[in-house]
């Protein structure tokens, strides 16, 4: 590590040494490309390349990638904001529940209480949002009381979470009285993917369009705000590798998900409505980017901002790298760890709307063991129970990367106690080898 | 003495701090004047650190006053004393290892977009200003400070106090972790913001230190000040036996001062 850390900084002066002289490290460290998250990108190819052999070329195809992907997607949700709880040397073992809790809660708002209580017929547009909106407030809610006591009262959050994922999934039977309740608004399912809930060819394309504009905007950006400081700046075939690079990947998963086609019975009787005669092969209508996916895109990127670009993201991070140091510097710690737990709160409600649309509805155990596939993501992600270290990006990679293990395994046959066993000893491997690597950079 | 006819910058009154049954500071009173440099010594646990943390807003007092230009004031925490021009180098640093210079620099107090975004060019220009007159050989403003050398450490915690245009600057041991060199470059760097107006509270185990770069020297011993008085009227023999007995110079006997001789 040491030596990548000094040659990343040295773009400056490389720029004026022959390049003859560039080993390829050298070369890597000067498209300023971190490592680790290079790493775990090489990792989840490996693990589909080989599945995919293993499967004799079935695994890899638009209808299973989609399928695996939205599978993940609300883990890698929740995710995003374990990175910031374990940075801040916390944890949350509550998600779970909570998501449970707040599943319950839509599903009863939408087939009991908005009829019977508020008098809101399911004729009533964009109950979904309202729907949604209260499912924030529960999970930023109970985000905040869990949050007071950890910061204020100072009781440990591993107690404190422990209790929350005790307390809240008793108070999930107490919602339903024990029984599962199916039946959501339509809308409101879209948040579950399938063929319906995905954005359609056109939107996709534009959003992947949108996404390869917004990369080459966010590098000419920062080049130009760091050449008017004065700062070194990347070499320019750095830029454009990385430029090209960026868009061909955006692009190609916008094409990959366009060839993920709707369900052959859906689309005759979506031809069938139109009056449309279905072409030879039957009608191939893409789907597209499931709506999930393009929600924890969202998130992900919301995250990486407030992560990265908001003072309270910075404090996060300061105060996992030195809490007394934070402290010092006239931090209000203890606001910023509140404000974690109702951020966990929040995407706890994101992350249950996705569950409880992929069922139509919610069932007792809902969410269940959510906050160990959560707490596993973040950390094979490169996320540190020493504090202080870890990236969102990382965090959704590495649901990717457990996803793409127990979606492979189940392509093969396994069944879930062996692929509880393999994803048990993957996660001590990845936090191992990153040990290792950690000590031998210090 | 010129000095003591103007209002003090910083005045502490009757300031006490216990730690459970443990008296750590008891009764302390103290000033400080602008452009001038104290320099507070004192055994471990005498209470030098534990004083000024309650004047950085680190600790809380269990009694006593601050006053910042004759005016009482409190100061809760350490954005308080902040809000007052007054900062401190600690002795730790107290920088967050993970996070770079000017992430340090700026901590607490980031410079943001009209949007509320942390303006990262600007803050590391900024550094890169002062960088440049504190440590000029300092190039590392990406990297976390943990890949640092204590030196350009110690260069990072100063410019963070001297930045913000402190008045009052609380300076706990701050050449202890430092090689010859660049305890030279920090010892002319108090004597530069003693020219600026700058008070100083200077907290050393180094008495050439204390000497070299202190108007008056306070000692402390078990919690109380045993007297504070202008570098002019002691040598560094007194103000060591001062440290170890805690009596002021008149009131040692001729087997204590054998003692020093011998543990000296």
């Amino acid at each position: 590590m040491a030596n990548v850390a000094d040659a990343a900084q040295a773009p400056g002066q490389t720029q004026a040494q022959p390049p003859a002289r560039a080993s390829v490290r050298t070369l890597f460290a000067q498209t300023e490309i971190d490592l680790r998250l290079f790493g775990m990108l090489v990792a989840l190819a490996v693990i589909l390349l080989t599945f995919n052999v293993l499967s004799d070329g079935k695994l890899i195809q638009p209808t299973n990638m989609v399928t695996m992907a939205v599978q993940a997607a609300g883990i890698a949700i929740i995710a995003t904001g374990m990175v910031l709880v374990i940075v801040s040397r916390n944890i949350d073992l509550s998600v779970g529940s909570l998501v449970g809790l707040i599943a319950m809660s839509y599903a009863l708002l939408m087939t009991d209480w908005f009829p019977r209580v508020f008098g809101i017929g399911p004729d009533v547009p964009f109950q979904w949002v309202l729907a949604l909106a209260l499912g924030i407030g529960i999970g930023a809610g109970f985000g905040a009381i869990q949050g007071f006591i950890i910061a204020y009262v100072g009781v440990p959050s591993f107690i404190v979470t422990l209790g929350g994922l005790l307390s809240i999934r008793g108070l999930v039977w107490y919602q339903s009285q024990g029984a599962a309740v199916v039946g959501l608004d339509p809308t409101f399912q879209l948040f579950g993917g399938g063929a319906l809930g995905s954005v359609g060819e056109l939107i996709t394309y534009l959003l992947a369009a949108l996404g390869a504009i917004a990369i080459v905007a966010l590098l000419y950006n920062s080049r130009r705000q760091r050449r008017r400081y004065g700062f070194p700046v990347r070499p320019m075939w750095a830029e454009v590798l990385l430029g090209v690079l960026g868009c061909l990947a955006v692009l190609g998963l916008a094409w990959f998900a366009n060839n993920n086609f709707w369900p052959q019975g859906l689309a005759n009787q979506y031809a069938q409505d139109r009056g449309i005669t279905p072409p030879p092969g039957g009608l191939q209508i893409p789907a597209g980017f499931p709506f999930p996916i393009v929600l924890l895109i969202g998130v992900t990127l919301v995250m990486s901002f407030i992560a990265n670009r908001r003072r309270f993201g910075r404090y996060v991070y300061a105060y996992g790298g030195n809490p007394d140091a934070a402290e010092l510097a006239g931090i209000n710690t203890k606001w910023t760890i509140l404000k974690t737990y109702v951020l966990m709160g929040i995407l706890c409600a994101l992350a249950a709307a996705i569950a409880a649309a992929r069922l139509n509805g919610a069932t007792l155990d809902i969410g269940a063991s959510y906050e160990l596939y959560v707490i596993a993501a973040a950390v094979v992600g490169g996320t540190s129970f020493a504090g202080g270290i870890g990236t969102i990006p990382g965090a959704v990679l590495g649901a990717f990367v457990m996803q793409s293990l127990a979606y492979g395994l189940s392509f093969l046959g396994v069944n879930s106690p062996g692929k509880n066993v393999v994803a048990g000893l993957v996660l001590i491997l990845a936090v191992g080898l990153d040990t290792l690597n950690r000590r031998r950079g210090s | 003495m010129a000095v003591a006819e103007r209002v003090p910058v910083v005045e502490m009154r009757n300031i006490d701090v216990a730690f459970g049954g443990v008296h750590a500071v008891r009764d302390v009173s103290m000033d400080l004047h602008a452009g001038e440099v104290i320099g507070l010594v004192g055994g471990n646990g005498a209470g030098k650190s534990t004083l000024m943390r309650v004047l950085s807003g680190a600790h809380p007092s269990d009694g006593g006053q601050i006053l910042i230009d004759g005016k009482v004031v409190s100061i809760k925490n350490p954005r308080d004393a902040k809000a007052h021009n007054l900062e401190t180098i600690y002795q730790t640093l107290a920088l967050a290892d993970n996070i770079s210079a000017p992430g340090n620099l700026f901590l607490g107090r980031e410079k943001t977009t009209r949007l509320g975004s942390l303006d990262d060019s600007s803050m590391e220009s900024e550094t890169r200003k002062i960088m440049g007159r504190l440590n000029p050989n300092f190039k590392n403003f990406a990297q976390p400070v943990k890949s640092l050398s204590g030196g350009q450490r110690q260069a990072v915690a100063i410019a963070r106090a001297v930045y913000f245009n402190a008045r009052i600057l609380i300076m706990d041991e701050p050449t202890a972790a430092l090689g010859p060199a660049e305890t030279a470059q920090v010892r002319q760097l108090v004597r530069q913001l003693k020219e600026e107006g700058i008070g100083i509270f200077l907290i050393s185990h180094d008495i050439h230190d204390v000497f070299d770069l202190s108007d008056r020297i306070s000692v402390m011993y078990h919690g109380r000040v045993v007297d504070t008085m202008a570098k002019a009227d002691v040598t560094p023999d007194d103000v060591l036996g001062m440290i170890i007995l805690g009596k002021k110079p008149g009131e040692v006997t001729e087997e204590e001062k054998e003692a020093i001789e011998l543990r000296g």
